[in-house]
């Protein structure tokens, strides 16, 4: 610990003896829509800055919002999967503050009356239990711009030079999904919250309506954390901490907030109530800037927007095509498949899962598709430098691959070299079999002529061999595979040049 | 300013032609749209000096001459026009154009170009007519006689001594002055009905919903609508038809037909009103009215009743309530609209000299940008929507706002349409209100409701106000999407009015000008 940390941070099991934890979390998501929230913008990450912008999002006078249907589609889909209830009739709110990457100085929000409320998420915990998660509400809000802090130690607005502006994010769609307070989770809390996230990302990628890349910013979690003492009926102040971008910092974040709560109470002193800043490289949460005024957002009804009436039909067709929830579906996967909890999750862990059962249902049997991804391939990804799935190969590419080892056309180190092709642009494995020349050397006399070669070269080790010392046949097949150039089946060699030295 | 004071200096025939005739004209090639265009721009050139009436902002006098040119080609080419096809309009400075500034009479904006133009600005150029310029307000639309400009007042064509109304004076007194046939007006508590009244010129609030406010911009969303100025009512409908209609890009757009408002013109001014029940609102009389302005309106009810009408008197109570109820709504969406207005992406910016924060920046160009009466709405709406104010302000004000629409709903069950004064008073002298915000307030009293409401309502000249010889406005109002009823009445009164002897100029001769000079 550096002597910047305000008191000693109190191991959660340390914690969990005086108080109970009781924590709120506030995801927020970016949707993946085509367009902006109220403008025919495209929504796209990492363009030039200020090149996604038109009159509606940099908020020009006389500009109107026109509501994007298909952010309303997401935000219900996310409602459903939460087990949410759809409101009838919702609405846009404006929260007026003051911010310059916020070009209306208002944002469009949703306030009284959120799109969908009311739901819980039954979260998978480590050891195969779950944990409910109540969710209070998702509403839907417009994302705001960017600032760019020039000059300046800290990056931080105070003491910059300058700042830049980049409105290509103002209006893109988000939703905000908070939880109700979650009590009794003890010294799991820190678990539970990266759970939560981990399971809330699972089910957000599974229904396809977010990127939900905590590293780029289109999933960010917000923290609060309060203590109460054992037995207490009261919730005690609570800190929140912003934009924790990772699922490992959810967990370090809340178990150091944990910590420090309970130093600051032990030793007499009180919770201030404010936002914190999580530091990745220690650990560590600092406050926020202090609001020198009580936010008074202002809220009312966006007179701009009419309200939102769903159909129920509408609601029912977008449950009734809701699809499984990735746990249940990983469940149901390990069952068929037969992995054993760590296989499945090194799967999940390798981001694989897809990959394999897309390989799976091109033909492949579960295992050597699972051996495909999770080891050779993964290595090529890593080598490369890029996503698994961003590796130029496709699951039926890889299952057709499998299919000529299994009827003999390939070794597995040849069909390595066939994988290598295909990433190498060299088109499809059959073009790579053909092009390279790789096809394993099956015809027997010319193997057994290739071992009689070998032996006879190596009189020494045909003679061991033939003295029992099986373990010395490894030089004779290394020699024919050498001669072969590889494309023999080692075990069909091994097998011949023991027969040939009985 | 010489050439107002002389008989022909900007007096060509063609400035005091209803727009329908002048498109007749051009397009039966007896006159060129460049010939109107240039006759318009002279007579701006001639009254429209700082001393004058001031109407206009902008005048882009070779972007009109070209689109006149152009319309005139089409004609020539005998290619389909529309109906009002090389007319020229005058607009309000609180609507986006490409190519001419849109300032909002606000320093805050001087000198703002848009890179997009209003719908109603597109449809106005799609239907060829020819923008002149843009016309002067009450800053961001927030006043009733235009001295709220920061660049300074608009006069009364008919009294330059006096205001003109607002906060669209400019247009209304263009269009009073011959300087436009037509004009784009903004019409949030009455700014386009009540100049309209004291300038002797016609003005119609639509529906809430019916004309687009893209490109408008906002002073208070859910009340703002646009509408048309003219001299004549059936000039004002053919306008009304040229931007009315659905458009994609306003959500609260009303996605359905336009109500027939030329064809109850032509047939209001055809017809007689048999059936028509006319109900007076006998809340908008007695103390604080003009004794004049009354005995106008009450002479007009009278032609009403010739003409056929059944009229009574309806009572709606709460519209006592819709004046405070208006001055918490529109100045709360205001205080939020004017947010943006922060010195980051355009418009004046002060202090910006590399030692002061953001919000030093922003705080002190609000302050020299915005002036008193913007301040003080933007402070009365902050404090309405505060969490500690918010349910005895602005909540009990959209309960007034419910109260209203009944009180309407209930009228229009035993009325066709509304009617009564436009405004209290007749056009006051400039500087007269200047420090008495309330009494200011009270120009709106009788159009706010149908702001509150959303139903359409419209001003039509009757006649002069017999002690101080100004213009008086009879308000006509009818239910939402019910625009044809006011049109058809209005259209039926004029006509009748038109024939009587005592029918009076329908173009001041600027009187106030030519004895000032």
């Amino acid at each position: 610990m550096t002597a910047t940390v305000e008191s000693a941070p109190y191991t959660v099991e340390e914690v969990c003896e005086q108080f109970d934890p009781v924590m709120g979390l506030e995801v927020h998501v970016e949707l993946n829509t085509a367009t902006k929230m109220f403008c025919g913008c495209a929504n796209a990450f990492g363009a030039e800055p200020n090149t996604h912008v038109c009159p509606v999002c940099l908020g020009l006078p006389g500009s109107l919002p026109r509501l994007n249907g298909t952010a309303v589609e997401s935000a219900i889909k996310i409602g459903l999967a939460l087990n949410c209830r759809v409101r009838e009739r919702s609405g846009f709110a404006r929260k007026n503050y003051f911010y310059p990457d916020m070009p209306k100085n208002f944002q469009i929000s949703q306030y009284e009356d959120p799109i969908v409320f009311d739901g819980y998420l039954d979260v998978p915990l480590d050891d195969g239990t779950t944990w409910r998660v109540e969710i209070e509400r998702a509403h839907m809000e417009e994302d705001t711009g960017k600032s760019l802090h020039v000059g300046g130690a800290t990056g931080r607005i105070h003491g910059a030079d300058y700042s830049l502006l980049d409105y290509n994010r103002s209006g893109v769609p988000l939703i905000e999904i908070v939880t109700k307070p979650i009590i009794g989770a003890g010294v799991r809390a820190p678990e539970v919250a990266r759970a939560y996230v981990t399971a809330l990302r699972d089910v957000l990628r599974g229904l396809g309506v977010s990127d939900v890349r905590m590293d780029q910013g289109s999933m960010r979690c917000d923290a609060n954390v309060s203590l109460m003492p054992k037995g207490a009926t009261g919730f005690g102040t609570r800190t929140e901490t912003k934009n924790v971008n990772s699922l490992r910092s959810v967990e370090r974040a809340v178990r150091y907030e944990m910590g420090r709560h309970a130093g600051v109470l032990l030793s007499g002193g009180t919770i201030r109530q404010e936002t914190r800043h999580f530091d990745e490289q220690s650990g560590t949460t600092s406050p926020g800037r202090p609001k020198e005024t009580f936010a008074d957002y202002r809220f009312f009804p966006e007179p701009d927007l009419p309200p939102l009436e769903p159909s129920r039909d509408w609601v029912e067709t977008l449950r009734a095509a809701l699809p499984e929830r990735p746990w249940e579906r990983r469940a149901r996967i390990q069952t068929e498949w037969d992995l054993s909890d760590e296989e499945l999750r090194d799967l999940v862990n390798a981001d694989a899962l897809d990959l394999v059962a897309d390989t799976v249902d091109a033909g492949a049997p579960p295992e050597a598709a699972r051996s495909w991804w999770v080891s050779y391939l993964s290595q090529q990804a890593n080598t490369a430098g890029v996503a698994l799935t961003a590796l130029p190969i496709t699951p039926a590419q890889v299952a057709r691959v499998i299919a000529l080892v299994e009827d003999g056309t390939l070794t597995n180190k040849l069909a390595r070299q066939v994988v290598d092709g295909v990433l190498a642009g060299e088109g499809e494995p059959d073009d790579v079999v053909a092009g390279r020349g790789l096809a394993v050397v099956s015809d027997e006399s010319a193997l057994t002529a290739a071992v009689d070669e070998a032996l006879a070269a190596q009189p020494a080790v045909a003679e061991k061999i033939r003295a029992g010392k099986t373990k010395a046949a490894g030089a004779i097949v290394g020699a024919v595979m050498k001669a072969t150039r590889g494309q023999a089946d080692a075990a069909r060699v091994q097998e011949l040049v023991l027969e040939r030295c009985q | 300013m010489s050439g107002a004071s002389t008989a022909t200096g900007g007096q060509s025939e063609l400035i005091s032609l209803d727009a329908g005739e002048l498109a007749r004209r051009i397009h039966a090639r007896e006159v060129s749209s460049v010939e109107v265009t240039r006759a318009h721009l002279e007579r701006i050139e001639a009254v429209d000096g700082p001393d004058g009436v001031h109407a206009f902002l902008h005048v882009d006098a070779e972007g009109a001459l070209a689109a006149a040119e152009a319309v005139d080609r089409a004609v020539a080419e005998g290619g389909p026009v529309s109906p009002l096809a090389g007319v020229p309009v005058a607009v309000k400075d609180n609507m986006t154009t490409t190519d001419m500034p849109t300032t909002c009479a606000s320093a805050i904006l001087d000198g703002w170009r848009p890179p997009y133009d209003a719908t109603v600005v597109a449809r106005l150029r799609a239907a060829g007519l020819i923008p002149l310029g843009k016309t002067n307000l009450d800053e961001f639309a927030m006043g009733s006689s235009t001295e709220n400009s920061a660049f300074g007042t608009t006069r009364n064509p008919w009294d330059l001594s006096r205001i003109p109304g607002g906060s669209g004076g400019g247009s209304s007194a263009a269009v009073a002055a011959g300087e436009a046939p037509l004009a784009l007006g903004s019409d949030t508590g009455g700014s386009i009905r009540q100049p309209g009244a004291v300038t002797g010129t016609v003005g119609v609030k639509p529906t809430y919903g019916t004309v687009s406010r893209y490109g408008l911009v906002a002073f208070s969303s859910s009340l703002d609508q646009i509408g048309p100025c003219a001299r004549s009512v059936l000039d004002a409908a053919l306008l009304h038809e040229v931007i009315g209609g659905h458009d994609p890009r306003d959500q609260t757009s009303v996605d359905g037909p336009l109500p027939p408002v030329v064809e109850a013109a032509l047939a209001g001014a055809r017809g007689d009103l048999a059936g028509v029940r006319v109900g007076i609102v006998s809340e908008f009389s007695g103390e604080g009215y003009q004794p004049g302005v009354l005995a106008a309106f009450t002479d007009a009810v009278r032609v009403l009743g010739e003409l056929g009408a059944d009229v009574v008197e309806v009572s709606c109570p709460s519209f006592s309530y819709a004046l405070p109820a208006y001055y918490l709504i529109a100045p709360s969406e205001a205080s939020s609209n004017l947010a943006r207005f922060d010195a980051m992406r355009y418009g004046l910016r002060v202090g910006d000299d590399g030692s002061q924060s953001t919000d030093e920046v922003m705080s002190q160009t609000r302050e020299k940008g915005f002036g008193a009466e913007v301040k003080r709405r933007i402070m009365i709406g902050t404090h309405a929507l505060s969490a500690g104010s918010y349910d005895a302000l602005y909540g009990k004000a959209l309960k007034a706002r419910t109260l209203i629409v009944r009180d309407f709903t209930a009228a229009f069950e035993t009325c066709d349409v509304l009617v009564s004064p436009t405004t209290p008073t007749t056009a006051f002298p400039i500087g007269e209100r200047t420090d008495d915000p309330l009494a200011m307030y009270l120009a709106d009293l009788c159009t706010i409701p149908s702001n509150l409401a959303g139903n359409a309502a419209l001003s039509v000249p009757c006649g002069l106000a017999a002690d101080d010889q100004l213009p008086v406005g009879m308000q006509i109002m009818a239910p939402a999407l019910a625009d044809d009823r006011a049109y058809r009445v209005a259209a039926a009164y004029e006509t009748a009015r038109a024939s009587a002897s005592d029918a009076g100029p329908r173009i001041p001769e600027l009187r106030a000008l030519e004895t000032s000079r």
